[in-house]
């Protein structure tokens, strides 16, 4: 029984060996690349990566890139961290690293290869860090190195590693340990106070209190120094923000505080100022938490090669991205990029302008025609000559566009709209409050009642009710595939009442099987067809060919081909008679038209090919399921040869626009926005750009996240797709939970009020309060969005 | 009862060690990656052996 699952996949990446295989050791592999990897692990007798786990190898998908660039030192010296006379220290992005073997294998470097010191993986940021000896071992070789055993680094310029490490965490970390520390103390501190002390004891309660004092004054000057500057940034712009009444509750306490401790020989509220500003600073932790290592801000440099290749009379020589000139001339191997508008100079170019447009079948162009930047050439190498700087180019232009990228979206989040409100209510209360004792001759009262309601009223429960509920949607989202930039995109989600889908990569998967054979077929007979319809431009002739794949189909004598339309096309081939076309044409007595392309040779039915439609799994579904409550628009680059399909797909209701470039799909949104819609843009070209950057939500749909995809609020996995619904379910939820936990701080708030405004706050009664509610509502938002997340079924993750 | 103050001393200042211990590990990156130690240390020697 193991010899047979052996002899079906490859032992090392796993896929099914079909045809060919090669055989090493009594191991099956299915490519010559996979074998290779075994080799060299076999002799280094590192056999233990294939024991952590079954078939932990990937297949190389492309030919390896070329790294003669990495010889060049100034390129070099921007991808290394350290580097001294002995060591150079390098970190890389390696998508490959998916599983412990991974690890394991990569952690272990230094048995493959002597110079390299130490390597230590991220697996969750996919990042390996390799020291290395540079006398014995380039950067070019220990990329190389990586390389041949699978795990090929993806370099480009806007490093994804470096932009990692730009942001970074540790200041808030550090605020919340400091402010952990002296709430911890200053609670110790307290209790002796709340559980009442004897009259003998009083000497300590006044030392207790100025300890307390010391606690507070680096929470104030040093943890809640972003409060206050928020607030105060917010106050310039003539708005209110959520941190204003915060920064003013944080304020008041710590003077009363300070009041209470050095004249009136009261304990103050230290513990509580302590633990306010702790709660609100894990709240901010939670909030800017990052459950993935995905960049939403990548632009066209991080898809185009570190280096090109030039050509002059010396002979070929890798230059940096940033040094081509117009006239340069540079030679572009299969499956690299074209980095500038460029003439066509020598060579067959059949450019796949996927990235651009969509588009996946590969252009022609012949001798002379420019062609723009962004395309990968596939076939054999071409040499171009540049027309246009990289900066100038159409794509660039197209990123670099300024009208493209709009102001910051206008956005307010619920809780910045409700602090609108609140703040103005909230010191109109407490100047009442003051006012009303002033009045009755009480001045001492009146300042107590004033900051009493300032201290009760603020609205730490509110601060945190948004940021616990939209980071655990963020992160069901996340296993769910879907993965959002912030958490203010969520709750923008839960608003958008119109959106706008793109054609081709979007709701149509670039991966779908298109076509799929019924019937028996002889390959030498497959090959004849394949040869007759090489011959048509029939898009379904070409969808044939396509799939067929690698069938060696040329040197067939094709005779008194025919080619009949609406019908189908007949031709002689080594003296069979073949017949590719619909049912009648080719006699067979299938029903379906359309849908089917039927086979005959010598006028007997071989059987048929099944059109499968390119759109994404559940499509009709989907569509109609977001159309509740929705408008749905298509608009796609593309010509309107799908439209018969997709009316039957959309509901009623959609627009449809076809042929727009990709300024006029951005000009379609802002005329939407201008109508008053909140729109939700779905694309994933680069020809999307603009128009993701535009829509109140952007969302890229993408097959590898890994991968290039324009900047946007959200990435969404192709896989993923048929849970969208689901999704915007979800989003609007979550902010329904946040209305139901601000309700219940409210509620807490008016309580405390009717102590507050009497005048006769004691600390212990703010003690009790503050956290309780704190804890109220990180309880509630936690087990709230579970619930919903069951209800939606998004806690199952397939 | 004055030794409370000398008390309080002593936890505060011990408090403060700990909080010094973590700002170190803070900054020396201990917190970067919490995932990948958990595996490695259940890599046996297995595969070592062989050399």
């Amino acid at each position: 029984m193991k010899e047979t699952i052996h002899a079906t996949t490859c032992y090392h990446c796993g896929d099914a060996v079909a045809g060919v295989h090669y055989e090493t050791d009594g191991h099956v592999f299915c490519c010559l690349g996979c074998q290779s990897v075994y080799r060299i692990l076999a002799g280094s007798r590192m056999h233990a990566y294939y024991r952590f786990n079954t078939h932990p190898g990937k297949k190389k998908s492309r030919a390896s890139s070329r790294y003669e660039y990495l010889d060049e030192e100034a390129l070099a010296d921007k991808l290394v961290d350290f580097r001294n006379g002995d060591i150079t220290i390098v970190t890389f992005y390696v998508p490959a690293i998916h599983c412990s073997s991974c690890i394991w294998l990569l952690e272990r470097l230094y048995r493959l290869n002597d110079a390299v010191v130490h390597s230590q993986t991220d697996f969750l940021k996919k990042q390996i860090t390799i020291t290395f000896k540079h006398n014995e071992l380039t950067l070019r070789e220990a990329v190389e190195l990586l390389a041949t055993i699978g795990y090929e680094p993806k370099i480009t310029l806007q490093d994804v590693v470096k932009e990692g490490r730009k942001f970074s965490q540790k200041g808030l970390i550090a605020k919340i340990a400091v402010a952990g520390f002296c709430f911890g103390n200053s609670m110790m501190l307290s209790f002796p106070e709340y559980f009442g002390m004897g009259s003998f004891e009083s000497s300590y309660s006044r030392f207790f209190g100025w300890m307390n004092l010391a606690f507070a004054l680096p929470v104030v000057l040093y943890c809640g120094r972003d409060h206050f500057r928020s607030a105060w940034q917010s106050l310039r712009r003539w708005e209110l923000n959520l941190d204003v009444p915060l920064a003013l509750g944080i304020m008041v306490l710590f003077f009363r505080t300070g009041w209470e401790v050095a004249l009136a020989g009261g304990p103050g509220f230290a513990d509580t100022l302590c633990g306010l500003v702790f709660f609100l600073l894990v709240g901010r932790w939670i909030q800017q938490r990052t459950f993935h290592h995905i960049s939403f801000e990548r632009d066209y440099r991080s898809y185009f090669p570190v280096a090109v290749t030039r050509l002059d009379e010396t002979g070929t020589k890798a230059i940096p991205l940033a040094d081509i000139q117009v006239g340069d001339c540079l030679l572009i191997r299969n499956g690299e990029i074209i980095p500038a508008d460029a003439m066509l100079m020598k060579g067959q170019a059949a450019i796949d302008f996927s990235f651009v447009t969509g588009e996946s079948e590969p252009v022609r162009k012949v001798l002379g025609e420019i062609i723009y930047a962004g395309g990968r050439q596939t076939g054999g190498a071409l040499e171009v000559e540049v027309v246009k700087a990289v900066s100038q180019s159409y794509l660039t232009r197209l990123w670099n566009n300024e009208s493209i990228k709009p102001a910051v979206k206008n956005f307010r989040s619920f809780s910045d709209r409700v602090s609108r409100y609140f703040t103005p209510a909230l010191v109109g209360v407490a100047a009442a409050a003051f006012l009303f004792w002033w009045v009755g001759g009480d001045l001492t009262r009146a300042w107590g009642a004033f900051t009493a309601v300032l201290i009760i009223a603020c609205p730490c429960a509110l601060a945190l009710s948004s940021p616990f509920t939209l980071s655990a949607a963020m992160s069901l989202f996340d296993k769910n595939r879907f993965y959002v930039k912030n958490t203010a995109a969520i709750e923008q989600m839960a608003r958008i009442d119109s959106l706008v889908f793109d054609k081709t990569g979007t709701i149509s998967s670039p991966s779908a099987a298109r076509m799929r054979w019924e019937g028996n077929l002889l390959p030498e007979e497959l090959a004849n067809v394949v040869a007759v319809c090489k011959n048509s431009y029939h898009p379904l002739s070409r969808e044939l060919v396509k799939w067929a794949g690698d069938i060696p189909s040329d040197g067939y004598a094709i005779t008194n081909y025919r080619e009949i339309p609406g019908e189908g096309l007949e031709a002689w081939v080594d003296g069979r008679r073949i017949r590719v076309g619909n049912a009648r044409f080719t006699g067979a007595s299938g029903k379906e038209r359309g849908t089917r392309v039927y086979l005959s040779l010598n006028d007997v039915v071989r059987g048929s090919f099944a059109v499968e439609q390119p759109w994404r799994g559940h499509l009709g579904n989907v569509l109609g399921k977001l159309a509740d409550g929705r408008q749905l628009h298509l608009i796609s680059g593309d010509n309107d040869r799908d439209e018969a399909q997709l009316r039957a797909l959309f509901p009623k209701r959609s627009v449809f626009r076809f042929h727009q470039l990709p300024d006029e799909k951005m000009e379609y949104i802002r005329v939407l926005q201008a109508e008053g819609h909140r729109v939700a843009m779905f694309g994933d070209g680069l020809n999307d750009a603009g128009a993701l950057r535009q829509a109140d939500l952007g969302i890229a749909v993408s097959d590898d996240i890994n991968n290039f995809s324009p900047g946007c609020d959200a990435i969404l996995d192709g896989r993923s797709f048929a849970k969208l619904p689901l999704f915007f379910r979800f989003a609007r939820h979550a902010v329904k939970v946040i209305h139901m936990s601000f309700g219940i701080s409210l509620t807490y708030n008016i309580i405390g009020l009717g102590f507050a405004v009497t005048g006769t706050l004691s600390p212990l009664f703010a003690a009790v309060l503050m956290p309780l509610s704190t804890v109220t509502i990180i309880s509630f938002t936690t087990v709230a969005t579970h619930l919903y997340a069951k209800r939606d079924q998004l806690t199952r993750t397939s | 009862m004055s030794v409370i103050f000398f008390l309080i001393g002593c936890s505060v200042f011990i408090a403060l060690i700990f909080l010094a211990a973590f700002f170190w590990a803070n900054r020396t990156g201990q917190h970067d990656d919490t995932y990948t130690p958990s595996v490695r240390i259940l890599f046996d020697d297995e595969g070592d052996e062989e050399k």
